[in-house]
């Protein structure tokens, strides 16, 4: 067997802040193999973003990272700066949600997209100027030759993001990053992207690791999700499996909360209160003083452990043996 | 001018659009044409849902019934009054007719003043209640009103999360007794658990108090769930009008009908089997609109006679109207339906 592209162990991200630690993330694992796409989804200050940021370096220098990170097998936490940051340009591209702070707006998106290819690939400023033709051709930009040289607010938001998604894979990157990349998007350049993406991966084999609080684009994109809450996963499933069986009252009232036509009418499933902030989390499960079903004492003042309920199918409960199906 | 009435709606129209014109000057003597010969009407009671993609004009449309935007043809009737050339005086008066709810409540309140204050200034600027403390009584209400505790009064906005800001932006627009509120894209900010709780309290102030709401958003689930109506808009225009039923089951606007295939459905199996009709390219600019129909450049059915003629919003249906030449025959050759 060949090691997941990124693996992570127990990662815990905390700052220092005037009112005391915020406990960002905590006990996050997961891996991303060859093909394969992770949604990791949750609302804000869920740590969705934040564990992956923590997981590729990038985290502001106030952050306190512990735990493991492997990708291609070679702790990143271990090596210094200098060597972290090639490992990443090689071998990971990210998209975010606003392509304007991945594009400088006064150079030309050719340059952009061919400066990792001199930066990484060691070649010429003409061999990277013909690379950056065929991945811009490759993301679907119209007449690229053409377009080479023209400047970000030249185009669109979904051209943008195109462009963005080019440099992103100027490398051949065994691992894309994808960070709420069709938030800013209409449905319409959504779909287009979600499909160039996934046509892009099957191409060329590409990691994935998609964040979203989109459960439509989950249910299309994903091979597994992580549904994350409080700084924590509270479940983890093969993504069929997860939709099929949600079992988190987290997960469900999630699903449950999104307006469905079958239920027209009448009072969504709403969940009461907001997300917790990370400076404010509750000593048990966090997600107790929203939680419909409300355990016990146990839930509140106990961390709940991750367990299989299913196989590859984990949810943070006490009680994995009466959440199997999600009805408690 | 036509009748915009489905089935048997006998209530009162309370605001009325009719071929309304917002353009907006480009360089070279150009315009932008934001809004583009909008006709519809609200009827007292009910939710009209407003959808669209961005640049198709739709929030211009939400404030052009504030005269938020002056308009550049057409007319604006609200409860009855020809506003669309009202004076900046008169102005305020119809402000306190037609409420308006924003997107982000953390842009619209000020940071500076505590929620009470916020929540009180229509009362004072529409002089509604002169004494201190029935207006203080009136906040205190309003804000038990959107499920607010009392005490937070007199917090300040950012002190508050995106929901309770939001409930502040609600109790703000309910302060004058408006006959017209119109939500812009009121829960694209928040987050997903909040989005419910917020529709949810939209929908019961509407029972409770006979709102009428012009609800704007690019959701279609969102809008589906709110709406009596909809109007769908593209480039400028309303493309297509209906029941949710008939335009999320039938839709017989092309654009109408992509846009639904475009939405992703919280359920793999769906997602794996489903066909989705992709659309080339961008929304055209709205200074130089493509000549005859504004989608044909887009559209998977355009045919030769589009490029020739304009289509208005034909009868399909009672009470559903497309804007479309060869309107459900197009949709059906998509192959989506």
């Amino acid at each position: 067997m060949t090691d997941p592209v990124l693996s992570i162990d127990d990662l815990a991200v905390t700052f220092g802040t005037r009112r005391g630690a915020a406990r960002a993330v905590a006990g996050v694992s997961w891996s991303v193999d060859r093909g394969e796409t992770l949604a990791l989804v949750g609302e804000s200050g869920s740590g969705k973003s934040m564990s992956v940021l923590a997981a590729t370096g990038l985290t502001p220098r106030s952050a306190r990272v512990t735990g493991s990170i492997r990708l291609l097998g070679e702790d990143l936490l271990s090596m210094d700066d200098t060597r972290r940051r090639r490992m990443r340009g090689r071998h990971i591209g990210f998209v975010f949600q606003d392509p304007m702070t991945s594009l400088n707006p006064v150079l030309p998106i050719g340059r952009q997209v061919s400066e990792a290819c001199e930066e990484h690939l060691g070649m010429s400023r003409g061999q990277a100027r013909d690379r950056a033709v065929e991945l811009l051709d490759l993301v679907g930009i119209p007449s690229a030759r053409d377009r080479v040289d023209a400047y970000p607010h030249q185009f669109s938001g979904g051209m943008r993001q195109r462009v963005v998604i080019a440099m992103a894979l100027a490398c051949d990157p065994d691992l894309l990053i994808a960070d709420e990349p069709t938030t800013a998007l209409d449905v319409t350049t959504q779909a287009q992207i979600v499909e160039l993406v996934a046509g892009l991966q099957e191409r060329l084999g590409t990691a994935v690791v998609w964040i979203t609080h989109d459960l439509g684009v989950v249910a299309g994109i994903a091979n597994r999700v992580a549904v994350m809450y409080g700084g924590r996963i509270v479940e983890h499933a093969p993504v069929d499996d997860l939709f099929a069986h949600p079992s988190h009252p987290y997960t469900e009232a999630l699903l449950a909360a999104r307006p469905d036509p079958a239920h027209a009418g009448g009072d969504l499933p709403a969940i009461q209160g907001s997300p917790p902030s990370p400076l404010d989390l509750p000593p048990g499960c966090a997600f107790w003083p929203r939680c419909p079903v409300r355990g016990d004492a146990r839930c509140e003042s106990e961390l709940p452990p991750l367990s299989e309920v299913r196989p590859g199918h984990a949810v943070r409960t006490f009680y994995a043996a009466d959440r199997v199906g999600g009805r408690a | 001018m036509t009748a915009d009435v489905v089935g048997e709606v006998t209530a009162p129209v309370i605001a009325e659009l009719d071929d309304l014109r917002v353009w907006f000057p480009a360089p070279n003597g150009q315009h932008v044409r934001a809004v583009d010969g909008v006709s519809l009407q609200i009827h007292g009671g009910e939710t009209l849902g407003l959808v669209g993609e961005s640049g198709s004009g739709k929030s211009t449309t939400g404030l052009a019934l504030l005269r938020l935007v002056d308009p550049t043809g057409g007319r604006i009737t609200v409860t009855g009054e020809d506003v669309t050339d009202w004076s900046r005086r008169r102005l305020r008066s119809l402000r306190r007719r037609v409420a308006m709810v924003f997107q982000d409540p953390q842009a619209s309140l000020d940071p500076r003043r505590t929620v009470g204050a916020s929540v009180a200034e229509p009362l004072v600027v529409h002089d509604l209640r002169p004494d201190a403390k029935a207006r203080r009584e009136r906040v205190e209400e309003l804000l038990e009103m959107v499920g607010l505790r009392q005490d937070l009064a007199d917090r300040h906005p950012h002190e508050l999360s995106g929901g309770q800001r939001q409930r502040v932006g609600i109790a703000r627009a309910l302060a004058g007794e408006p006959d017209l509120i119109v939500l812009d894209e009121p829960i694209a900010s928040l987050d997903l658990s909040v989005q419910a709780q917020i529709m949810n309290l939209l929908r019961r102030l509407q029972r409770d108090l006979g709102l009428t709401y012009l609800f704007i958003s690019h959701d279609l689930a969102a809008v589906e769930h709110m709406s009596d109506r909809v109007a769908v808009m593209y480039l400028g225009r309303i493309v297509e009008t209906g029941v949710p039923a008939q335009i999320y089951r039938e839709p017989a606007h092309p654009y109408t009908a992509a846009l639904l295939s475009a939405v992703p459905v919280a359920d793999p199996t769906v997602e794996r089997r489903r066909r989705r009709v992709m659309l080339s390219g961008d929304i055209p600019s709205p200074v130089n609109p493509p000549s005859g129909c504004r989608f044909r450049t887009r559209c998977p059915a355009a045919r030769d006679a589009c490029a020739e003629k304009d289509p208005s919003l034909y009868e399909v249906g009672e009470g559903h109207r497309a804007a479309c030449l060869f309107a459900v025959e197009a949709v059906r050759e998509m192959g989506v339906r």
